[in-house]
C-alpha cells in the first residue's frame, strides 16, 4: 500500500516529486500513520452516523412504524441533517458548572472510543498497531470511557447528571469484572493477547466445511452470553440504560450538554457500540474468517458479523424494558461473576483433558 | 423451583419469546399514516371547525334562540340579538371562542334549525390568540365555503337521528 501510494505521488508530481520528497521523507512515517488513522476514523464516523439512522429505522419497524423517511431518498440524509443541526447549535455552559472539566468530559469520553480502534485487526495484517497486549490495551482504554461520564456528571453541578454519573461508575466497573473474566477464558484457549492471533486460533476447522462451528462462540457458549450481555451493560444501553434513564433521570450525565458537546457523547456511545460489536466478532465469531471453507476469508466477513451484533443490540433495545438498578448489580455480581469464575476452571480442565479442542 | 423452571430461566426462554415478538413485528405491515400525504377517513359525525349555515335562498338559518349558548359547557359562544332590515329576529353578534371550545358538538345537537354545525375542517390555525375568536362573519363564510360537504354529511347521518 505504502509503495503504491508513493509511486502514485511520484507519477502525479513528476519532476517536482524529488524536492517535495526531500521535505517529506523525515516525517513520512508519522504522515503514513496519520493517513492510516484517518482511513479508520473517517469511515467509523460515517458508520456511527448511519448506525443512529439504522437504529431509528429498526426500532421503528419493530414498533410497526416506518421510521425516518423524509430527508432525502428513504430518509438516508437524516443523520446528515441531525449532524448539521447539532453542529450549529450553541454549546451552553451552565454558570455554576466547572468550565474546564465541563469541556474536557466529552473529549475524554470520545477519545478512548476512538483510540481503542488502534488494535482492531480488519484482516490479517490489516491493523494499525499489531501489539501483543492488544486485549489488555482494549480493556484499559475502554474502561477509560467511564471517566468522561463521571467528569461530565460532576462538572455539570446538577443533581441528575451526578446521579447518572454515579450509576454509570458503579455499573461499568461491575460489568468490566464479568467481561474481563469472560475474556480470560478466550485468552486461555487462544494462548495469546494479540487480537490477530486470537482470531487465527479460532481457525481450527474440526468440523469439515462448517468452519463457524469451531469459533469460540460455541465451545465457550455461556461465556459468550456473559460477554455479550456485559458488553451491552458496558455500553450503558437498553436494557441497562439506567445511566441515561430518560424516564427517571432525564438523560443522566448528558442533561446539561447541548450542541456539539452533546453530539460528542452520542458519537462516543455509538463508536463504542461498533467497537464492542467488533470485539465480539473478533473474540467469538472468528473475525475475518469465512464461516464455510469454500468461501475466502475477507474483511467483509468481519463487517457482516459486526452488523449482526449491532442488529442484536438494536433488537434488544426495542424488546426489553429497563432493568431496575439493584437488579443490574445483582445480575453483574451474583450471576455473571460466579458463572465466569466457575467456567474458567471448567475450560482449564477441558484444555488439559484428551478431548481438548485447542491443542 | 422445579427443573422445568430452571431450564426455562437458564435457556433465557422468556427473553427469546420477547425477541421473537419484536422480530415478527419488524416484518409486519406498518400502520403509520404519513399525515400530509395520507389522511385517515373521517366519520360524517366528525366535529371540526364550526360554521353557520344558510338556506338555499340565502337567508340565515339562525333564529337567535340562544339554545347553543345555553348548552355550551365551555361558555365559548356569545350571542347578541336584534332584528334585521326586514324586522325579523336574528343575531347581531355570534362569536365562538375556539380557544375555549371543546368540540363537544352540543351546539349543533341543540340547534333546532341546523344552523350551527361542525364541519370536517380541522386544519386551521391562528398566529395570535385573537385569530381563534371566530365572529359571525367568519362562521357564515365557513358555512358558504363548505355547504356542499355539510349538507352531504347531514344527509348521511340523518337516518340515525
Amino acid at each position: 500500500m505504502e509503495a503504491i501510494l508513493l509511486n502514485f505521488f511520484q507519477w502525479m508530481w513528476g519532476p517536482y516529486w524529488e524536492p517535495i520528497w526531500a521535505y517529506i521523507a523525515p516525517i513520512w512515517p508519522a504522515v503514513w500513520t496519520l493517513l492510516k488513522i484517518v482511513a479508520i476514523i473517517a469511515p467509523l464516523m460515517l458508520c456511527v452516523a448511519y448506525l443512529t439512522f439504522w437504529e431509528r429505522k429498526i426500532i421503528g419497524w419493530m414498533q410497526v412504524r416506518i421510521g425516518p423517511n423524509r430527508v432525502g431518498p428513504w430518509g438516508l440524509l437524516q443523520p446528515i441533517a441531525d449532524g448539521m443541526k447539532l453542529f450549529f447549535k450553541e454549546v451552553v455552559i451552565p454558570s455554576q458548572a466547572d468550565k474546564q472539566l465541563f469541556i474536557l468530559a466529552p473529549i475524554l469520553s470520545i477519545a478512548p472510543a476512538l483510540a481503542a480502534w488502534a488494535v482492531i485487526p480488519f484482516f490479517e495484517g490489516g491493523v494499525l498497531a499489531n501489539i501483543d497486549a492488544g486485549v489488555l490495551y482494549l480493556l484499559a482504554v475502554s474502561s477509560m470511557g467511564v471517566y468522561g461520564i463521571i467528569i461530565a456528571g460532576w462538572a455539570s453541578n446538577s443533581k441528575y447528571p451526578l446521579l447518572g454519573a454515579m450509576r454509570s461508575a458503579a455499573q461499568m466497573v461491575s460489568y468490566e469484572v464479568a467481561m474481563g473474566l469472560a475474556l480470560v477464558t478466550v485468552l486461555m484457549v487462544s494462548g495469546s493477547l494479540n487480537l490477530t492471533e486470537i482470531v487465527l486460533a479460532q481457525n481450527k476447522n474440526h468440523v469439515p466445511v462448517m468452519n463457524f462451528l469451531t469459533w469460540n462462540w460455541l465451545p465457550l457458549f455461556p461465556l459468550f452470553l456473559v460477554y455479550l450481555i456485559s458488553g451491552v451493560a458496558e455500553l450503558n444501553r437498553a436494557p441497562f440504560d439506567v445511566v441515561e434513564g430518560e424516564s427517571e433521570i432525564v438523560a443522566g450525565h448528558m442533561v446539561e450538554y447541548s450542541g456539539m458537546a452533546f453530539a460528542m457523547f452520542f458519537l462516543a456511545e455509538y463508536a463504542n457500540m461498533i467497537l464492542v460489536a467488533a470485539m465480539t466478532a473478533l473474540f467469538f465469531f472468528g473475525g475475518w474468517l469465512s464461516p464455510v471453507s469454500f468461501l475466502p476469508d475477507s474483511a467483509l466477513w468481519l463487517f457482516a458479523k459486526m452488523a449482526a451484533v449491532l442488529f442484536f443490540f438494536l433488537w434488544i433495545r426495542a424488546t426489553f424494558p429497563r432493568y431496575r438498578y439493584d437488579q443490574i448489580m445483582r445480575l453483574g455480581w451474583k450471576v455473571f461473576v460466579p458463572i465466569t469464575l466457575l467456567w474458567i476452571p471448567v475450560v482449564g480442565i477441558w484444555m488439559m483433558s484428551p478431548w481438548s479442542l485447542w491443542t | 423451583m422445579n427443573i422445568k423452571n430452571l431450564i426455562q430461566s437458564f435457556s433465557l426462554g422468556e427473553l427469546r419469546q420477547g425477541l421473537a415478538v419484536t422480530l415478527r413485528y419488524m416484518f409486519a405491515p406498518k400502520i403509520t399514516v404519513q399525515y400530509p400525504d395520507e389522511k385517515t377517513p373521517l366519520s360524517p359525525r366528525f366535529r371540526g371547525l364550526h360554521a353557520l349555515r344558510r338556506y338555499s335562498d340565502g337567508d340565515e338559518r339562525c333564529i337567535g334562540c340562544k339554545l347553543c349558548e345555553a348548552v355550551c359547557p365551555a361558555k365559548a359562544i356569545t350571542i347578541d340579538l336584534g332584528t334585521n332590515e326586514e324586522g325579523v329576529r336574528c343575531t347581531t353578534r355570534y362569536d365562538i371562542d375556539l380557544t375555549l371550545c371543546i368540540f363537544c358538538g352540543f351546539c349543533e345537537e341543540a340547534c333546532p334549525v341546523d344552523a350551527i354545525v361542525e364541519t370536517h375542517v380541522f386544519e386551521y390555525y391562528g398566529e395570535k390568540k385573537s385569530d381563534l375568536l371566530y365572529t359571525k362573519k367568519m362562521l357564515l363564510a365557513n358555512g358558504n365555503r363548505h355547504e356542499a360537504e355539510i349538507a352531504k354529511n347531514r344527509e348521511l347521518d340523518a337516518k340515525y337521528r
